[in-house]
């Protein structure tokens, strides 16, 4: 592992949590990377977890009784501890300790965790009368599903994808404690550099970048699902 | 037309919801299916257009045979509306309509043009165009529902319910507007409904079914009520019989008497001197009936003003000269001076009449009823007599 050239910097600086964006403009090369890395492993889970959602959600929805299992099992993955599930990822995959792809596998077995009901319960908010006229008119199953009921569902599935993103961000950093590169690793160096003394910069400047990440992507996500169901928007 | 061939439909679990249906919707009329719940009548709308696909038996419509089209493309030309009309939220009104036209690869742009024009039909101003169905009331959306169904100009209607879940007075403004559409269209119509005043009053032919999938009666509104088949149909038919009868009796030409009618704005002491027994009939500049006013309870000070729309009384119901004889005696019957206000038409006043004068009418007529009928029961009892 690389020593943090802030061991230095650690004696002499101001110690003073408000100094994290000095300790930014110091190290922006590592944090920005850093910073990128956990943009993608934040994104990337989400978009396949949703991907593989998308049937699964259709099945619980379509089959009636399918739907308290499928909801059950996949809830109670969420209630796995992420630190074990990094963890217990690589023997499971077939992967080595430290793959860069178990983050974000471990990571989409959250998203699906929590997709599968937002999936599931977003098509049951299409009402029957809604399903009976698209049907009675000629839509195929196949262009139904595509064309009215997935439009339909999308606010309640969006509204799933942003609690799912936001809870990413915050679990990747966890990932970053052992030893991903991530902003997870800013906390990780401010608690390797707190001895003797605290020393909060990295930690705070890792708390500010994953809030204001986290704040980003929400409102991409809230202004994406506005632009594409303007009929939410209108006067009931 | 629309022909049931001895169609049953049986779930797995037994219930027969219905029963080896024969009937026959003729082609340009409305045939509506009443009944009960549990009567089957929604299941054999669906059956139409293969929502559900009978057990056995088969529908024709003119001479194909459902069963060999595939069920998208049958449905894409059979139009469709239901009870809560079924719009899709995330579409705006205009695309809600075209949906059958661009599901069929129309060109997008003459489908919305097209649309446009249909909501114009149904009485929707262009501005509702881009407005999405939430926007919209519930009569307005279940016009939307009725200009959706007829954006292909399909030969076929199935109407399930279609105005029942909005309230009394929409509900008579859109039935009244779907048959005057219906007289300029001439779509074959199977029209299912719960409420017999509504299938009497829509059907030009009433399928009534009884629970278990049974068509109990198929005949014309005005047969339904002379003549129910058995005691379910007469006790579902309903009371009034006998007057509702009378709305598909044509008055023909009653013989009106004159009335002394005074406009709006002419002074009260005018309309004193005209009225006829305290009353006095007035009218509009174009005269049409605005209401009766009661110049006999006013006294001589009161006399003084003009003949203003709030001193008039608005209980009498006009009948048109060309309507039935329950309209002139419910005309007769409601106004306060007693005397039935006929117009013509175009709206304008023709003459009035008197209850005893529609009476003659109706007794005359009922006369002639009766010994038709005694003749076909003669008829029929000789009939039997010979295959005896």
């Amino acid at each position: 592992m690389r020593v943090p050239a802030t061991t230095v910097l650690a004696t002499d600086a101001n110690s003073s949590p408000w100094h994290f964006w000095t300790y930014f403009m110091d190290h922006r090369s590592d944090d920005l990377r850093y910073l990128w890395d956990h943009v993608y492993l934040s994104l990337l889970p989400v978009v396949v977890g949703l991907i593989i959602s998308l049937p699964l959600g259709f099945i619980a929805r379509r089959y009636r009784w399918s739907y308290p299992p499928i909801i059950s099992i996949t809830g109670l993955l969420y209630t796995i501890p992420s630190i074990a599930l990094f963890v217990i990822v690589p023997p499971l995959f077939g992967l080595k300790s430290l793959d860069p792809k178990q983050v974000p596998i471990a990571l989409t077995i959250y998203s699906v965790a929590l997709l599968v009901r937002v999936v599931a319960d977003g098509l049951a908010s299409v009402s029957e009368e809604t399903l009976l006229a698209a049907s009675a008119m000629g839509f195929g199953r196949m262009r139904r599903l595509l064309s009215v009921e997935l439009p339909i569902a999308a606010p309640v599935i969006a509204a799933g994808l942003r609690v799912a993103t936001v809870s990413n961000v915050s679990l990747v950093a966890v990932a970053g404690t052992i030893g991903m590169d991530n902003l997870g690793r800013l906390f990780d160096e401010g608690i390797q550099l707190s001895t003797p003394t605290p020393y909060y910069p990295p930690i705070v400047l890792g708390i500010v970048l994953c809030v204001l990440l986290a704040l980003a992507f929400d409102g991409i996500i809230v202004l994406g699902t506005r632009l594409l169901t303007p009929w939410r928007r209108v006067a009931r | 037309m629309i022909r049931f061939e001895s169609v049953t439909k049986r779930y797995p679990d037994g219930t027969v919801a219905v029963d080896s249906l024969d009937i026959e919707a003729p082609s340009g009329e409305i045939t509506v299916f009443v009944g009960p719940s549990g009567c089957g009548k929604t299941t054999s709308l669906r059956m139409i257009n293969r929502m559900i696909e009978p057990t056995s038996g088969r529908i024709f419509l003119d001479d194909r045979d459902t069963a060999k089209v595939k069920p998208s493309e049958l449905r894409r030309g059979i139009g469709y509306v239901i009870q809560h009309s079924g719009l899709f939220p995330h579409r705006t009104v205009v695309d809600n309509v075209a949906t059958v036209p661009f599901l069929l690869r129309q060109d997008k742009k003459k489908a919305r043009a097209h649309a446009l024009e249909l909501l114009e039909r149904v009485g929707l101003p262009a501005a509702f165009a881009d407005r999405y169905p939430a926007q919209l009331s519930g009569g307005q959306q279940q016009r939307v529902g009725v200009a959706r169904a007829l954006a292909a100009d399909p030969p076929i209607m199935l109407m399930d319910e279609p105005f029942s879940a909005v309230d009394p007075v929409v509900r008579e403004q859109l039935q009244n507007e779907f048959l005057r559409l219906q007289g300029e269209l001439g779509k074959t119509i199977a029209f299912v409904t719960h409420d017999i005043d509504e299938a009497i009053k829509l059907g030009d032919r009433v399928a009534v079914m009884r629970v278990g999938g049974k068509l109990a009666q198929f005949a014309t509104p005005a047969e339904l009520l002379s003549r129910p088949a058995d005691a379910f149909v007469a006790g579902f038919v309903g009371r009034d019989r006998g007057y509702r009868a009378l709305g598909f009796a044509e008055a023909g030409a009653l013989s009106l008497s004159g009335e002394k009618a005074v406009a709006l704005g002419e002074p009260l002491r005018t309309a004193a001197d005209q009225a006829d027994e305290g009353w006095v009939l007035v009218v509009d500049g174009e005269r049409k009936p605005q209401g009766w006013l009661a110049v006999g309870g006013l006294d001589d000070g009161a006399l003084s003003g003009e003949v203003t729309p709030d001193l008039l009384n608005l209980g009498g119901t006009l009948a048109p000269e060309s309507g039935t004889l329950r309209e002139a005696l419910d005309a007769a019957l409601s106004s306060p001076s007693g005397r039935g206000v006929i117009v013509h038409d175009d709206g304008t006043f023709a003459g009035t009449v008197g209850a005893s004068h529609v009476l003659e009418r109706i007794e005359h007529r009922a006369a002639g009823v009766r010994k038709q009928a005694l003749d076909d029961a003669g008829a029929e009892a000789a009939a039997s007599g010979r295959t005896a």
